[in-house]
């Protein structure tokens, strides 16, 4: 599923300043708890804090035990945040969740936790730009603004759980914040970080510099060979054995393995980019 | 005049990679603490929809309870609203005790008994 990027923004404001009664502090924790397992995001309101402080645009849900009736919908002075109120004086948690689903179906906002954000994420302090990432990612991830930076262009594309263009990164300077273990995390670069993160783009190097011109090549020298000894099933053993060896030492799940263009459509793709740029 | 520091939980809700019983401690501390705070499900997810809230957040300083410093400060310069050098600290839930990150983020609020 892909990110609503242009879905209109939609936040709950749980006030308990002047005008209303504060809930139970383990009923506000876990009235917390379960809006946020469902992906929403919640401004606590406490005295002193202005409920339009919570977005600049979008619907806001202003959740509480009021003392006066509210009217059901109000709008900030620019009229840029809608603001719908709703009494909570006698529900529980799992009821409040409930109404908190009601109105955002009403309001049309997009449904929350609807896509997995696993994508990747530019470190420019480390980035200089020579874009691996680009000519490696199969999945037109990135693309080059049109100061010919390198950035992140089609963050929904990225495949869940795969960090395998960071592999190839020779600074470091692509974090996936959900990744397992660091520096890919996020976590601070090491001096041995960077040694182990150039031995791999060496290892790369020794294939022929472009490791896709080194399975092609590969693929070429297997097709000559098994060609004479007519022998399909070694080849797709070998071929096999190298996109296993490629899979591991990437991390790369399986099925993007078994997603891979050709190195045709990757090198077009680069050149497109790169042509684009300079437009 | 100045701009009132703001708290901002992420719950890391879409990965395991945060020990849950961290969040779950910071969370419960927070929302006793009778402090106004912001928590968001994912501050990744809001990053990659460039959610304008996180501009009103980079607006001014702010403390953070999320994951690593260097992670959470590209995520907002991702969604185009990057960080001020300045007033701002970020907690690492992944490496931190849940009682180091609160008592960080409370250090000078006033916080109810």
């Amino acid at each position: 599923m892909k990110p609503a990027a242009t879905a209109p923004i939609f936040r709950i404001a749980l006030y308990e300043a002047a005008g209303s009664q504060p809930l139970n502090t383990s009923d506000r924790a876990d009235l917390l708890s379960a809006l946020l397992e469902k992906g929403y995001a919640i401004t606590c309101i406490r005295p002193g804090r202005a409920v339009t402080n919570s977005i600049s645009e979008g619907r806001l849900l202003v959740l509480g035990r009021f003392d006066e009736q509210k009217p059901a919908e109000a709008e900030d002075q620019g009229g840029a945040v809608k603001l719908h109120f709703r009494d909570i004086r006698e529900l529980d948690v799992p009821k409040i969740v409930q109404l908190v689903d009601q109105v955002r179906g009403e309001l049309r906002a997009p449904e929350p936790r609807s896509w997995k954000p696993w994508f990747p994420v530019i470190d420019y302090g480390r980035c200089t730009n020579c874009m691996q990432c680009l000519s490696f990612c199969l999945f037109d991830v990135y693309g080059v603004s049109t100061e010919g930076k390198i950035r992140v262009q089609k963050a929904q594309n990225c495949k869940t759980d795969c960090p395998a263009c960071s592999r190839v990164c020779p600074e470091v300077a692509i974090l996936f914040p959900k990744y397992k273990s660091g520096p890919i995390n996020g976590d601070e670069v090491k001096q041995e970080d960077l040694q182990r993160e150039k031995m791999k783009v060496d290892i790369s190097a020794l294939l022929g510099g472009d490791i896709y011109s080194a399975l092609r090549q590969r693929s070429e020298q297997a097709k000559q060979r098994f060609s004479k000894e007519r022998d399909e099933k070694r080849a797709l053993e070998e071929r096999k054995k190298c996109l296993a060896k490629l899979q591991e030492a990437l991390d790369i799940p399986p099925e993007v393995m078994n997603a891979l263009p050709s190195a045709e459509q990757i090198q077009a793709k680069t050149a497109a980019a790169m042509a684009n740029s300079s437009d | 005049m100045s701009q009132p520091l703001r708290i901002l939980y992420c719950h890391c809700a879409y990965a395991q990679v945060v020990p849950p019983e961290t969040k779950a401690a910071v969370l419960r501390k927070l929302a006793e603490s009778g402090v106004a705070f912001d928590a968001v499900a994912d501050l990744c997810e809001m990053s990659a929809k460039r959610d304008p809230s996180l501009k009103q957040l980079a607006g001014g300083p702010v403390k953070i309870a999320a994951c690593y410093p260097r992670a959470v400060r590209w995520l907002f310069n991702a969604a185009e609203a990057p960080l001020p050098d300045n007033g701002v600290e970020i907690c690492n839930m992944r490496t931190e005790s849940a009682e180091q990150v609160i008592s960080a983020l409370l250090e000078g609020q006033e916080v109810s008994s």
